[in-house]
């Protein structure tokens, strides 16, 4: 017992070291709330020869899979077939399994990993789908992640996106960094830091910028870098304020909040910062400009009526139309974001001091809301549509937290040090729909 | 013809700076962007009254050295208690054609931070527009909001959340 202890404070002290060390590389835990009543239940067996591999591909499979919501894992048996004809079927039916994940890892020669999954529905006893592909070991955790969205689309019809990489700001100490990592808040890597404040990242619709707001020289300032070079530029640097930026979804434009005419006002200009054009025309504050899948409207935040309130404006060429008004409960609602198939947007809504998300659908004007915090901020849905990532607020410290957007599974993301914010869902690239089927 | 009458302006804003005042070509320079201790030493003199020969701007006793003006929450009125503060640094600047301000606004922590962002710009334009009209020129002002991001207080209280609602003056070479 004793031994016990003196090995796990030896493994605390290796913990904090290495936390010491490596002051903006706080890894992501995740805490998964709720789920949906009616969950898939599926069975992973650890593929052949993964122990020996870096990284266990199907323990990430898996933990994708539950954070949904959607699944129930099932506990594995005694035997672990990597081939269909390894199966006994009748054994997993019996443990209530009605989806099972088999596979292969092979070292190649050259130190690469080839990988081969697939997926059987086990009460018809046939193979759903499946995928082989060669990686490096360092791209073991990406394969995982294809593997869990290609079970994902094939059990749920829906497009799975744990491939995707979310954008968000650690602050730790006077200390901020720009960070990107996967969708389970794994393989953080700082895009910038700074000793001044970052807020407010967008992802370019391709995935290869971001957008964001830096405050390195006094006041805000609106960057563009690309995460591939890191080579970044001021796109909207004038006389006063700049800020909020959104791109228009072709990726040739942003809306940016500019104070330069006085007031805070939405202005459209090219993604290369050239072409200014003043978009809203308002005595009040006009920010937050969010654009709709289709580019052809923009949803904002405007105090024009008194209060915060959420807009919508139509947009033809370069031109606004008329703002109409979208939210009436409440005095303070902001942050909007269009959902990815423009039929509703989230956003903050304060109600009884506190701050929580919402959605509401645009043909009803039916408003939900979805969480029951305190302090939450920055709503940003998944490229599917079926959660809304959002930052809370924890014993005073910022946190990542998921919610779906019927509200039934929530799921919390938290760093070991560090305070969080600004969280943003980044595309789904073309790149991660192609794979290699086997039969 | 003009530029006669900008020279008799000036001289007649710095009426009260009799000997120490330099030859009207300086002066002149002055408004273009030339030096100007001159102007600010006596502007010293004339708002604090004590310190001579000190920079007016840091000098304690000198209502220029106070830099900062605080709102109500939610709102981006000066009150009057701030009307002699503001009008001393637009003069200063009406006096100094070369200096520049760079104006922060600040909101507290609560809410979205966009729109923080935004409601602090309202302060700073609120003290930005009151130095226009107290004579300072609008190239020798900026006005920028740093919302929640640099809070001066840290606290999570009502006197925290006091202190951040302001807007800060800083002159060039201070920020």
């Amino acid at each position: 017992m004793q031994n016990y202890l003196h090995r796990a404070s030896f493994y605390a002290f290796i913990l904090f070291l290495s936390m010491m060390h490596t002051p903006l590389n706080a890894a992501l835990n995740i805490e998964i709330f709720g789920g949906g009543a009616t969950r898939i239940p599926i069975a992973i067996v650890p593929f052949s020869a993964e122990s020996r591999l870096p990284q266990s591909v199907t323990t990430i499979v898996a933990a994708d899979l539950a954070r949904t919501g959607l699944f129930k894992i099932v506990e594995s048996l005694g035997h672990t077939p990597h081939e269909p004809e390894e199966i006994v079927y009748a054994d997993w039916q019996n443990q209530g399994a009605s989806a099972l994940v088999i596979g292969n890892t092979t070292t190649l020669p050259d130190g690469r990993i080839e990988v081969r999954f697939r997926l059987m529905d086990i009460a018809k006893q046939v193979q759903l789908t499946g995928f082989t592909s060669t990686v490096s070991a360092d791209q073991l955790r990406a394969v995982a992640h294809r593997i869990a969205d290609i079970i994902y689309e094939a059990l749920t019809g829906d497009i799975g996106v744990f491939s995707t990489r979310i954008a968000y700001v650690l602050k730790q100490g006077t200390k901020y960094a720009l960070q990107v990592a996967d969708s389970d808040g794994h393989n953080a890597q700082s895009v910038i830091e700074y000793t001044e404040p970052i807020i407010s990242p967008a992802w370019s619709p391709d995935g290869s910028k971001l957008a964001y707001v830096s405050f390195e020289n006094k006041k805000p300032v609106v960057y563009v870098q690309e995460l591939v070079t890191r080579n970044r530029k001021a796109v909207a640097n004038f006389k006063g304020s700049n800020s909020a930026p959104a791109w228009s979804p072709d990726g040739s434009k942003l809306a940016v909040v500019l104070t330069m005419q006085g007031g805070s006002q939405i202005f459209l200009i090219n993604a290369d910062g050239s072409g200014v054009q003043r978009l809203t025309q308002s005595s009040g504050i006009d920010t937050e400009p969010s654009f709709s899948p289709d580019g052809r409207s923009i949803i904002f935040t405007s105090d024009r009526g008194g209060s915060p309130q959420i807009y919508r404006v139509a947009i033809t060429g370069n031109q606004a139309g008329i703002a109409e008004r979208l939210t009436f409960e409440g005095s303070y609602n902001v942050s909007p974001r269009f959902s990815p198939d423009g039929k509703s947007f989230a956003y903050i809504h304060r109600h009884g001091g506190r701050f929580n998300v919402a959605v509401q659908d645009f043909s009803r004007r039916q408003v939900q809301i979805l969480t029951d915090s305190k302090f939450d901020e920055s709503p940003s849905f998944a490229p599917n549509g079926k959660m809304i990532l959002y930052a809370t607020e924890i014993g005073g410290r910022g946190i990542l937290s998921a919610v779906s957007s019927d509200g039934q599974t929530k799921q919390r993301l938290t760093s070991q040090a560090g305070d969080i914010r600004e969280p943003v869902w980044g595309p789904l690239l073309k790149s991660q729909r192609t794979s290699k089927f086997i039969n | 013809m003009k530029k006669i009458l900008s020279v008799l302006i000036i001289c007649l804003l710095s009426a009260c700076a009799s000997k120490t005042t330099q030859p009207t070509s300086e002066l002149e320079d002055r408004t273009m962007g030339g030096g100007g201790m001159g102007a600010s030493a006596q502007e010293g003199m004339r708002a604090g009254g004590g310190g001579f020969g000190m920079d007016p701007l840091r000098d304690p006793s000198n209502i220029l050295s106070q830099r900062s003006i605080y709102f109500d929450f939610d709102n981006y009125t000066i009150k009057n208690e701030y009307r002699d503060l503001v009008l001393a640094h637009a003069r200063y600047l009406r006096d100094n054609s070369n200096s520049k301000v760079l104006i922060q606004g600040n909101t507290d922590e609560r809410g979205s931070r966009e729109y923080n962002l935004a409601l602090g710009q309202r302060r700073a334009d609120s003290v930005k527009n009151a130095m226009l009209l107290s004579g300072a020129r609008d190239h020798q002002l900026e006005a920028v909001s740093l919302g929640e991001e640099k809070p001066r207080a840290a606290g999570r209280d009502e006197s925290s959340w006091t202190e951040n609602r302001r807007a800060d003056i800083l002159y060039q070479g201070e920020y």
